[in-house]
């Protein structure tokens, strides 16, 4: 399953960062993250609860770039 | 401005007029010291935190620990030596959150400027129910439903029009800013903006499978793709910014050790403050801002130009690119059959022409419609009577009671009619009246307007050799590289024969670049086709370039590079885009390397102080990011 989700965030190389952090998030098959548009789009592994799931994406940004804003 | 930003801007005006109050009043000792470092943690509290954070989660040495170390140990220092100097430290702090703000508002300026443009997405489609219209989800619009369009709105779902006129305006997806006319029963595509009338349109996709949501998708995917550089800058501030920190700790440490080992005092202030000034210029900044920056500048410049790249990395290749090779139809030329001559006409042309049509009425073979096309006006079947069409050669009828032949050379021969060779190139159609020869229709396909000056263009960005493959005859192949100025033509081949060409090229440049095996030369190849039925050889090529793919979804798939429109012109520019894009890159990279170096080398030998080196730092990113945002203005390249 394919969701994206609107997010917020400062700077590009953050943005990388988060983008690193959520793909090695456990449940995400893949990941991406457009700083330009500020969308984040995350593939879910089969059988995974995208809310819990985004749940450990946001505590993996926040401990990359504190200031970040994820939307779910 | 943002929130977060007014707070930042607020932070840095009430620690500034602190500091210069501060200035003026005759402090000392332990009141001077704690009122300076309440400035101190009104401005830096938040670094001090994130670094604090950082450290926790196991990532030592970011930007945030390199000021936190430079700014404590300064203050320090000034205990130390009770100079009581606390301005350098809160400097340094100020100018560091100063640059931060400076460039998260130029920096969300510029990506407002670029998501306002790809701001494409349709919000609802008007869907009409008992006489009132309903504003509902495109999701929700199934195929075949009728959706209406008033003026101003966007196209939400591809369809084709039902009722009424318009202007079009396809800016946002093609860059191309005059209004395209639409009337009933043309194709539109979602995205565009309807200008002058109301549409009824019929939908003929659904909103997932529409151009807008394609190219959307296409869009925000694109930052996946990183280019060498992108890896180097993260893969490199991974290795540099430790190495830094031990750098500096050496610096604060080594020479004070040596000093006392050979006796003499050990002036450890003077090398900790160098090694703190060190620790300020080397903060990688600069690089790891303006490098992914300047690649979302790019793409951006160029997605409003109606050039869709699909990463950074195909920017990077993109601007390398030496050889071009075109397919033929639909990409250099239109790709639609045309009447380019009728000759040898024993009666009128436009009674040849009208006879021809009219025989060819009931097929759908794309020369007799361009025939169809070429007569121009409404085909009266009930005209027509005993079609008989002849496999491989042409087909007979009676047309107003007069039996016509139309067809090849072949069908002349069995008619036993006497007809005239032809020296133009193309199609040759026979056609006999009543068993004697009328004359022959040439219909050939025409070359794009943009053709020539495109290879032209081409050449001026650099490209160095151009090659035309075709699957038409040899003649007309010959001819039509002959016009352009295309340097090289291969002809007769099959569809699967391309992909052999463009192996051989590969080779051929490989071979000339004298590479060991296993290693693929720097001049790229693109490959430019109409995404219909190449995907096989764009995904051959170095870079693959699809033309006019607008309401194609199997090019958008297929290539790396996706021009919207059909304009050939658009793959010089995309080259010319990506070439600056990539001159910036490398002009921020070698200019925050260059000045980083020599501050640093000054720093190191103590003659660097804390000014310099916040230039070193915010001034070098200020620069570093106005020089990125560049990459968005492409318009007149």
């Amino acid at each position: 399953m394919k969701k994206t989700y609107k997010i917020e965030v400062d700077c590009a190389n953050c943005a990388n960062l988060m983008e690193d952090a959520t793909r090695k998030t456990p449940g995400v098959a893949s990941a991406t993250v457009n700083f330009m548009t500020q969308k984040m789009i995350v593939e879910f592994e089969e059988e995974q609860d995208p809310k819990t799931v985004m749940k450990a994406v946001l505590k993996a940004c926040k401990k990359v770039e504190p200031d970040c804003e994820i939307a779910f | 401005m943002s929130k977060k930003q007014k707070k930042m801007l607020t932070r840095i005006i009430v620690s500034t007029l602190l500091l210069i109050v501060l200035h003026f009043l005759p402090l000392t000792g332990l009141l001077r010291m704690i009122l300076y470092l309440a400035v101190y943690l009104i401005i830096g509290i938040d670094i001090l935190k994130k670094a604090g954070k950082g450290i926790i989660n196991g990532r030592v040495c970011d930007e945030n620990f390199l000021m936190t170390v430079a700014t404590v140990g300064a203050i320090a220092l000034a205990l130390y030596t009770e100079s009581g100097d606390y301005n350098e430290a809160i400097a340094v702090m100020l100018f560091y959150q100063v640059g931060e703000f400076f460039q998260s508002y130029a920096v969300g300026k510029s990506r407002r400027n670029i998501s306002a443009l790809m701001d494409i997405r349709p919000d609802y489609a008007n869907i009409e129910r008992d006489g009132k219209l309903e504003q509902v989800d495109p999701d929700e619009v199934a195929v075949g439903s009728v959706i209406v369009v008033q003026p101003g709105e966007k196209v939400p779902i591809d369809g084709m029009i039902l009722e009424g006129n318009s202007d079009l305006n396809t800016s946002a997806l093609t860059g191309e800013s005059l209004p395209r006319e639409a009337h009933g029963g043309d194709e539109v595509i979602s995205g565009c903006i309807n200008m002058t009338g109301v549409l009824k349109i019929q939908t003929t996709r659904e909103f997932g499978e529409s151009t807008v949501s394609k190219i959307l998708e296409l869009v925000e995917e694109s930052s996946s793709r990183k280019s060498r550089s992108e890896n180097f800058i993260s893969r490199f501030a991974r290795i540099y910014t430790p190495a830094v920190c031990i750098a500096a700790l050496l610096l604060a440490a080594l020479p004070p050790v040596f000093n006392l080992v050979m006796g003499r005092p050990a002036g450890w202030e003077n090398w900790v403050y160098s090694a703190l000034t060190f620790l300020v210029i080397s903060c990688p900044c600069a690089l790891v801002v303006s490098v992914p920056l300047s690649f979302f500048a790019g793409i951006g410049g160029a997605s409003k130009e109606g050039i869709l790249i699909k990463g950074s990395n195909y920017m990077e290749i993109l601007s390398r690119t030496k050889v071009v090779v075109f397919d033929k139809t639909g990409t250099l030329t239109q790709g639609v059959f045309e009447v380019s001559g009728i000759h040898h006409n024993e009666i009128e042309e436009t009674e040849l022409l009208e006879y021809a049509a009219l025989a060819e009425c009931s097929s759908s073979h794309p020369i007799s419609k361009s025939l169809q096309r070429a007569y121009g006006r409404e085909i009266d079947r009930s005209r027509v009577t005993d079609i008989q069409e002849i496999s491989g050669q042409g087909l007979t009828a009676k047309v107003d009671g007069r039996s016509v032949a139309v067809g090849n050379a072949r069908l002349m021969k069995q008619l036993e009619v006497a007809y005239a060779e032809c020296h133009s190139l193309g199609t040759v159609i026979h056609v006999a009246v009543d068993g004697s020869y009328a004359g022959h229709i040439v219909i050939s396909d025409i070359e794009k307007p943009g053709s020539r000056a495109a290879i032209a263009a081409l050449k001026k960005a650099g490209v160095t050799r151009t090659v035309m493959l075709t699957g038409d005859t040899k003649a007309v192949a010959e001819k039509v590289a002959a016009d352009l100025g295309v340097d090289e033509v291969h002809s007769e081949l099959l569809p699967g024969d391309k992909v052999g060409q463009v192996e051989k090229l590969l080779a051929d440049r490989d071979a000339a670049a004298k590479l060991p095996p296993g290693r693929t030369s720097k001049a790229k190849l693109a490959f430019v086709g109409d995404g219909i039925n190449d995907a096989p050889v764009l995904g051959r090529a170095d870079i693959g370039i699809a033309m006019g793919a607008m309401g194609s979804d199997a090019a958008i798939e297929a290539a790396d590079v996706v021009l919207m429109d059909d304009d050939p012109l658009k793959i010089a520019k995309g080259i010319r885009i990506s070439r600056k894009c990539l001159a910036i890159v490398y002009q921020n990279i070698i200019f925050a390397l260059a000045v980083k170096f020599v501050c640093l080398l000054l720093g190191a030998v103590g003659y660097a102080n804390m000014w310099l080196a916040i230039f070193a730092d915010v001034g070098v990113t200020v620069i570093a990011v106005l020089n990125a945002i560049r990459a968005l203005r492409v318009h007149r390249l």
